[in-house]
C-alpha cells in the first residue's frame, strides 16, 4: 500500500511539473526560443497570486482570475517589446536576454519581497483528503492540481489543433516568411504564443505557491523539472509532456520515499536514463 | 511606351524604377513594370535575372522604396507582408512553400484567414481543383508536386486577391501537370483578377500572358505584347547575345 501512495503522489506532483513544461514547450515550438526566465516567470506569477490575495483578501484559487490576465498581458509585453527584438537566425541573442531577464526578476523579488520564504494558504482543502481504498489516499489539493493539469494539457491541445490561432501557431512556426504572405504579422502571433505560455505559467505558479514554501530563489529549479519533463516527454507534443511531468513526479517520489535526500536526484536519474536510451523523448513529434 | 496596357485607367501595379537587394548585392537595377486590371503579364528570364527578387519586392519580403511600388494607386514599397497581403496581394512562392504541420484544408484556410470579401472560398477552390477536396484532411506533405502546387495556388487565391503572383509555378513539374495547372488560370483571370507569371519556360508563359517583361541581369531588358514577340528578340533578351 506505501508504495502505491508513493506513485499515486508522484504521478500528482508530476501534472505540475506538466504544467512548468507545457509553457516552456509551446514557446520552443512556436518561435525556437529556450526561455531561461521560464522558472522566475512561475516564481513571479506566485508572488502576484500572493500578492493579490492579500489585498483583495480571496483565496489562492480565486486569485487565479486575477492572475493568469496580468501574466498573460506581461507574456505578450515581453515578446512584443522585448524577445521579438532578439529574434533572428541566431539562437543565442534570445537565450542571453531571457538569461539576463532571470537575473532581474529574481533580484527584482529578492528586492520587493526579502528572501523569506512564503506561502499561499487555500485554507481547509489543504489538508482534505479522499479515502480510495485500504490504506490509499490523496489528497484533495494534488488531485484538483493534476486534474486542472490535464485540462490545461487538453486545452492546449485543443487551441493548437483546433482553431485558427493554433493554425496561425503552427504556421508560423513552419515558414514565418510565408506565415507573412498570408497576412499574419509575425510579432503579433508570437507575443499571443508568450501571452498563452505565461497564462499556463500563472496557473502553475498558483498551484506551486498553495503546495509548499516558495522564494525568489527558486525559479532556475523549476526551469529544469520543466526542461526535463519537455525532454522526457518528447520535444514538440502536448501529451508527451505531461507524460514526462509525470515520470520525473514519480521518479522523485520514488526517491524520496526510499532516502529524503535522493529526491531530486531520482529526477534527474530518470531524466539521464531517458536521454541515453531515447533522446528523442517518449513521444517524439513525428515530422516529414 | 508601346507595351502599355490598353485600358485607359490607372494600372493596378506601377513598378517605377525599382532597386532591390539580397544583403549587400543588388538584384534589381531600376525595373519599371505596369500590371493592368485583369491582366496576365509574365515576367522571364534566366536564373538570378532578378524575377524573384521582382515578386518578393512587391510582396513586401524585400525592401523597396516607397514610392517604387504602387498598388491601386497607393504606395506600398517596403511595407511588410503581412501588411500588403491584406490590401489584396498574394504570392505564391517559389517551391510553394506549403506549411508542412497543417493539412492541405488547414494550407487553404490559412489563406483565407484575412477575411477579404470575394468570389473565392473552400467550395469554390476544390471545384477547381478536385483533387484537393479529395485529400483535404491529408497532411500537405503527402500530395504530389503539381498538387501541392495546386495548394499553394489555391491558398493564395483563398485571400482573394486583385492581383496573384506566382513564382514559376511550373518548376519541377512534369510538362503535362504544368498544362494542366496552366489550364485553369482562365477560369482565376475570369473573376477579375491580375496575375504576374514568373516563369523560365518562354513559351508557356508567352501564351498565357498578354504581356511579357524580360529581365537580364536585374534589368528590363524587353517588354512588349507576347504575340509580337520574336524568339530572336526574346533570346537576344534572355541571354544577353
Amino acid at each position: 500500500m506505501d508504495w502505491i501512495n508513493v506513485i499515486l503522489q508522484g504521478v500528482l506532483v508530476g501534472g505540475l511539473y506538466a504544467m512548468f513544461a507545457a509553457g516552456l514547450s509551446l514557446i520552443f515550438g512556436v518561435m525556437r526560443l529556450v526561455n531561461i526566465a521560464h522558472g522566475d516567470l512561475i516564481v513571479l506569477a506566485a508572488y502576484i497570486a500572493l500578492v493579490t490575495t492579500q489585498t483583495l483578501g480571496i483565496g489562492p484559487l480565486t486569485s487565479l482570475l486575477v492572475v493568469v490576465p496580468v501574466m498573460a498581458v506581461i507574456g505578450y509585453a515581453l515578446q512584443w517589446f522585448v524577445l521579438n527584438r532578439t529574434l533572428g537566425d541566431d539562437l543565442l541573442p534570445p537565450l542571453l536576454v531571457t538569461f539576463g531577464l532571470s537575473v532581474i526578476i529574481q533580484n527584482g523579488l529578492l528586492t520587493l519581497f526579502t528572501a523569506d520564504s512564503v506561502k499561499l494558504q487555500a485554507g481547509d482543502i489543504e489538508v482534505a483528503t479522499i479515502h480510495l481504498a485500504q490504506g490509499v489516499y490523496v489528497g484533495v489539493l494534488p488531485l484538483l492540481q493534476f486534474v486542472v493539469a490535464v485540462a490545461v494539457i487538453a486545452g492546449l491541445q485543443f487551441i493548437f489543433y483546433r482553431t485558427a490561432l493554433g493554425r496561425a501557431f503552427r504556421a508560423t512556426a513552419d515558414d514565418p516568411a510565408v506565415a507573412q504572405l498570408m497576412g499574419l504579422d509575425n510579432r503579433h502571433v508570437f507575443a499571443l504564443a508568450m501571452a498563452l505560455s505565461l497564462a499556463v505559467v500563472a496557473i502553475a505558479g498558483v498551484f506551486l505557491a498553495v503546495r509548499a514554501n516558495f522564494d525568489p530563489s527558486q525559479g532556475p529549479a523549476r526551469l529544469i523539472f520543466g526542461f526535463e519533463a519537455v525532454i522526457i516527454g518528447g520535444l514538440g507534443s502536448l501529451w508527451g509532456t505531461l507524460a514526462g511531468g509525470l515520470v520525473l513526479g514519480v521518479a522523485q517520489a520514488i526517491g524520496a520515499h526510499l532516502d529524503p535526500g535522493w529526491q531530486i536526484l531520482a529526477g534527474h536519474i530518470a531524466f539521464l536514463v531517458v536521454l541515453a536510451v531515447r533522446p528523442q523523448g517518449l513521444f517524439p513529434k513525428v515530422r516529414t | 511606351m508601346p507595351d502599355r496596357p490598353d485600358e485607359t485607367a490607372a494600372p493596378l501595379l506601377a513598378v517605377r524604377d525599382l532597386d532591390a537587394f539580397y544583403g549587400d548585392i543588388q538584384a534589381l537595377f531600376g525595373v519599371s513594370m505596369d500590371v493592368g486590371h485583369g491582366e496576365a503579364v509574365a515576367v522571364i528570364g534566366a536564373n538570378g535575372a532578378g524575377k524573384s527578387a521582382l515578386l518578393k519586392s512587391i510582396a513586401g519580403l524585400l525592401r523597396a522604396r516607397p514610392d517604387a511600388i504602387a498598388f491601386d494607386g497607393a504606395p506600398i514599397g517596403g511595407m511588410p507582408a503581412y501588411a500588403v497581403a491584406g490590401r489584396g496581394i498574394a504570392l505564391v512562392p517559389e517551391g510553394r512553400g506549403l506549411f508542412a504541420s497543417l493539412s492541405v484544408e488547414e494550407n487553404l484556410l490559412i489563406g483565407g484567414q484575412l477575411n477579404r470579401p470575394g468570389p473565392w472560398n473552400l467550395r469554390r477552390i476544390y471545384e477547381l481543383f478536385p483533387v484537393l477536396a479529395d485529400r483535404r484532411a491529408l497532411p500537405s506533405t503527402s500530395l504530389s508536386g503539381g498538387q501541392q502546387q495546386m495548394a499553394a495556388l489555391g491558398r493564395a487565391l483563398m485571400s482573394n486577391p486583385k492581383l496573384l503572383l506566382c513564382d514559376e509555378i511550373s518548376l519541377g513539374l512534369a510538362p503535362i501537370v504544368v498544362r494542366d495547372i496552366y489550364a485553369r488560370l482562365p477560369a482565376i483571370l475570369s473573376e477579375g483578377i491580375s496575375i504576374v507569371l514568373v516563369e523560365q519556360d518562354v513559351v508557356q508563359a508567352q501564351k498565357a500572358a498578354r504581356r511579357v517583361y524580360c529581365l537580364q541581369e536585374g534589368r528590363v531588358a524587353l517588354s512588349g505584347a507576347a504575340k509580337d514577340l520574336t524568339r530572336e528578340q526574346i533570346a537576344a533578351a534572355y541571354f544577353g547575345v
